[in-house]
């Protein structure tokens, strides 16, 4: 198989990559070793669009933080992706800590940050109300935002495969050998082709980098552990609610999430293993020790589920974004140490590298791209007309799957069965919310593994959570 | 849109006493509302004896206990549907709901009886540390898998939580050839009958670690093990005494939650102990017209129970929907000093009949007393050998009594000992 560019890693700097790319007349391939797109940093994050007042000034990640934000509410809507304009707050809780949100303030409107204002405890009152009474002031960006990034991302491989970029998952990247034209690379699912290769591959980049010879970073995977609370938690926090940042990094927030639940997180520490996901119970406690300093009320108790992700941070001094073209070959670009706001960054980075790799291969835009992703049906959004007329058209729409997030048969199907499908139950759940909810899917697993298998044309024993060995369940019953 | 008297939603042992105690009392138009493919509920899935022991007096299986209740609905014109879930209630027992055959119901009912049941607790409401592999979910679950689908979930087992659906589930999975480790209780005590501690660990060989709890899971892709803790009398991990047990799945039994979330849309007031509705002695909720009875009220300890209150809601509906309920003042119950909750939290001062109160005590006591009062009047006082919480605990009250209350009183109950 044979492209011009080959992109390392299917997460949301990969996706957004593909689907800048897939507006030229060129052959793309999208390569992931998981089984599915978003299943690094990805997909477990705190889901901000972020302001952009955090990088110093003239660094990369504050110029693709800022005009990555700009460009989220568009690509969303083109995506069809549900994106939140909910604007942030830093809070402060002494007049030392106003001076922090002054040094932001500072540099948000250095690095272009709109709109942005230092205001106090009674606006901030107003604005947030169920706030600590310790709170003294707050630095309130509107312009920031929240998105559902495994779902941004699901929707711009999506879109880029309609706009014909091959998407290859469970295979894995273990090598690659360069003739001076072609790179080829070793893959879990043969030899692939390329002129040009986009290294997007997460906390693993300074490993594949490493492939060509290129070992001018490191990452250092550095955990970040979150408890996700019920619905019930959102009337409780309006915007994200950020602490004031120490050196010891941005501290536990609090954050609505686009399907209105609450996240309360990060931690932030150092590990070995760059697949470490698990959760810990010191990072736990961390967070629900901290959570409650900003929302005295908000309850932890009524969390549904806990997670960890793994931020691919860099060695390097600078802090910075590793985006450009390998100083060992020219043709290989590292889109690497994407940590926060990698996110936010995601629909500029994908520009910037475009851009790379536009100016090294100058191709024409393709007569007929459509930047659209349709809408999936969303049957708990729709008003009882339209679940009539829906049903009417399909009777599967009218079969309810998950009961606690109320997503039907038909979406289901249509998860599986649309370009880049869900081929495993976590594929399902990111697609369609079954089995997100309270009962996190207690009842409806194994209809979904049903469904699976029967729309895949599989056994039911070799349906899995997320790939690999992790099988649902083992041989039938004697 | 389809005009219905009573509406019931959920066709469980719950939903089905209901509908047939109101069809018995005279209701004409009853339908039963199932999301899944029959009725039953979650008796369909246990195989194992134990059930009808107070009711029926013999001892039946779980699908058994539901098929006597089935052949009875089949034999009354009460409509059911199954495979349909119900969407929403408004305002005007308006209530909506779906399936794959006729597409999106709408129905009117002059009353509605909520039987959802409840679900079991996930892992997320306990928050074990460690990965998200395969190989951990709900004994429920599991139970589904093995009893209805005829899938085996897993080989070599640790079950977290001795409730009885943990200890059934202990002894069935061995059964089918998995060998299961241990069951872990984080209490003292188990919170399983103590037949079933006897039949299922004692009888298998099963070990039953109490004041033991599971810390963190292990596995990246499926489950390889756990890290169990001994805990203190506070239930916190003990550090230094955790060790690792090999299994490929982690089944939980660490609790039910009534689902409520219907009744909550309706904006109907919940109880905060007890996660169900405040109910009056009919089980009537603070929607007038709409009732509630079995495991979305409270989580009862014996399917025997729940028809046993759930008639009260089918009886109560039956009065409302013929516009013969009684109009008296409510006098509020309230458990105190060890008395955690009490089902009816309010009996109409000109009840019918006498009501039994329901209650569970916070933790064991022996040789008690239970003791209700009303101001400083002491209305009775019953010694108890053995009070447990995972046993609920009943007093009848007389209607003679309940009459004599003067209004604005409260009934007290409380644990002395
Ligand atoms: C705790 C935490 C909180 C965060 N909060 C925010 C936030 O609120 N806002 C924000 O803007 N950003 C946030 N971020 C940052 C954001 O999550 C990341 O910047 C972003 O997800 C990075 O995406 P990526 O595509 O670069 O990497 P990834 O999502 O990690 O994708 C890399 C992909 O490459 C694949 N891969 C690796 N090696 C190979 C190989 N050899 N062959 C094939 N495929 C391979 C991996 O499987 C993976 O799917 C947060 C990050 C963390 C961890």
């Amino acid at each position: 198989m044979q492209f011009d560019v080959a992109i390392i890693g299917a997460g949301v700097s990969g996706a957004l990559t593909a689907r800048e790319l897939s507006r030229y007349n060129m052959q793309v391939a999208l390569i992931e070793k998981g089984s599915d797109v978003a299943v690094g940093s990805t997909k477990a994050n705190s889901a901000i669009v972020h302001a952009g007042f955090d990088a110093e000034n003239g660094t990369l990640k504050a110029k693709l933080n800022v005009e990555g934000t700009a460009l989220m509410p568009q690509v969303c809507k083109e995506l069809n992706v549900p994106y939140k304009n909910i604007g942030s707050l830093v809070v402060a809780y002494s007049e030392k800590e106003m001076q922090t949100v002054q040094t932001l303030y500072e540099r948000g409107v250095n690095n272009g940050v709109p709109d942005m204002r230092v205001i106090d405890k009674a606006e901030l009152k107003e604005l947030e109300p169920m706030i600590s009474d310790l709170a003294v002031g707050a630095l309130w960006a509107p312009s920031a935002g929240i998105v559902c990034p495994y779902e941004l991302t699901i929707a711009a491989a999506v879109n880029a495969a309609e706009n014909g970029v091959g998407f290859f998952r469970n295979c894995e990247v273990k090598g690659i050998e360069d003739d001076g034209e072609y790179f080829t690379l070793d893959t879990a699912q043969g030899e692939i082709k390329a002129k040009y290769v986009i290294n997007a591959a997460g906390v693993y980049s300074d490993t594949v980098a490493r492939m060509i010879g290129d070992d001018s970073f490191n990452i250092i995977p550095r955990k970040g552990e979150y408890y996700l609370l019920d619905k019930s938690e959102c009337s409780k926090v309006k915007h994200t609610v950020f602490v004031c940042p120490t050196e010891m990094g941005k501290g536990i927030l609090l954050s609505p999430t686009v399907d209105g639940n609450v996240l309360a997180g990060p931690t932030s520490i150092d590990i070995e293993e760059k697949d470490d996901v698990d959760t810990t119970a010191a990072g736990l406690k961390l967070v629900s020790d901290n959570a409650p300093k900003s929302i005295p009320t908000i309850n932890l108790r009524n969390s549904i589920t806990s997670f960890t992700g793994i931020r691919a941070h860099t060695d390097r001094k600078d802090n910075d974004f590793v985006i450009g073209q390998s100083e060992k070959n020219a043709r290989f670009i590292n889109v690497a140490g994407i940590e926060s706001p990698g996110l936010s960054s995601a629909p500029a980075i994908g520009k910037y590298v475009a851009d790379i790799v536009l100016s090294l291969f100058p191709c024409e835009k393709k007569a007929d791209f459509n930047p659209e992703r349709p809408a999936p049906v969303r049957f708990r959004e729709m008003s009882t007309e339209e679940r009539k007329a829906l049903i009417e058209k399909d009777k599967r729409y009218g079969r309810i799957i998950c009961r606690c997030e109320t997503v039907t048969e038909g979406e289901i199907i249509d998860a599986i069965q649309g370009p880049v499908g869900a081929i495993d139950m976590d594929g399902v759940k990111r697609r369609t919310r079954a089995g997100m909810g309270r009962c996190q899917s207690g009842f409806c697993g194994s209809k979904v593994v049903e469904i699976l298998a029967r729309e895949l044309g599989k056994n039911v024993n070799d349906i899995t959570k997320y790939g690999g060995e992790s099988k649902i369940i083992y041989e039938r019953t004697k | 849109m389809l005009n219905y008297d009573l509406a019931v939603i959920g066709g469980g042992p719950a939903g089905m006493a209901a509908a047939l105690e109101a069809k018995e009392n005279g209701v004409e138009k009853i339908i039963i509302l199932e999301r899944a493919a029959t009725l039953g509920g979650i008796l369909e899935q246990c195989i194992h004896a134990g059930f009808g022991l107070h009711y029926f007096k013999e001892e039946l299986s779980g699908p058994e206990y539901a098929y006597r209740f089935i052949e009875k609905v089949k034999a009354t014109d009460i409509d059911v549907k199954v495979d349909t879930m119900v969407l929403t209630i408004e305002e005007g027992n308006k209530i909506t709901a779906t399936n794959n055959v006729d597409g999106l119901i709408e129905i009117s009912a002059k009353a509605i009886v909520l039987a959802m049941g409840c679900r079991e607790r996930p892992r997320g409401a306990i928050n074990i540390a460690g990965s998200r592999c395969s190989g951990i979910m709900t004994a429920g679950t599991a139970q589904k898998y093995v009893n209805i689908d005829g899938y085996m979930p897993g080989h070599k087992i640790v079950i977290l939580g001795s409730g009885d659906i943990g200890l059934i589930m202990a002894r069935r999975m061995s059964l089918e050839g998995a060998k299961v480790q241990m069951v872990c209780e984080l209490q003292p005590y188990s919170n399983g009958l103590t037949r079933n501690i006897v039949q299922c660990l004692d009888d298998m060989g099963i070990p039953l670690k109490l004041s033991c709890t599971v810390v963190a899971t292990h596995g990246k892709e499926r489950l390889e093990g756990v890290t169990i803790a001994d805990v203190d009398e506070k239930l916190c991990p003990i550090p230094g005494t955790e060790r690792f047990v090999e299994c490929d799945t982690l089944l939980l039994s660490i609790g039910l939650i009534p689902e409520n979330e219907l009744t909550r849309m309706a904006g109907i007031d919940l109880d905060r102990v007890t996660n169900g509705a405040v109910v009056d002695e009919y089980r009537q909720t603070s929607k007038e017209g709409v009732f509630a009875c079995g495991n979305v009220l409270q989580v009862h300890d014996l399917v025997d129970y729940v028809t046993i209150e759930s008639k009260l809601a089918g009886k109560g509906a039956a009065k409302y929907i013929k516009g013969e309920s009684e109009k008296g003042e409510y006098i509020e119950t309230q458990g105190i000093n060890g008395v955690r909750y009490i089902v009816p939290q309010k009996i109409n001062s000109k009840t019918d009949d006498d009501v039994n109160l329901y209650f569970r005590v916070g933790s064991v006591y022996k040789g008690a007393k239970i003791v209700v009062t009303c101001g400083d009047k002491v209305i009775l006082s019953k010694k108890r050998p053995r009070m447990c919480p995972s046993e609920m605990e009943t007093v009848t009250i007389k209607k003679d009594v309940i009459e004599s209350i003067p209004a604005g009183e409260k009934l007290t109950v409380r644990v002395e000992e």
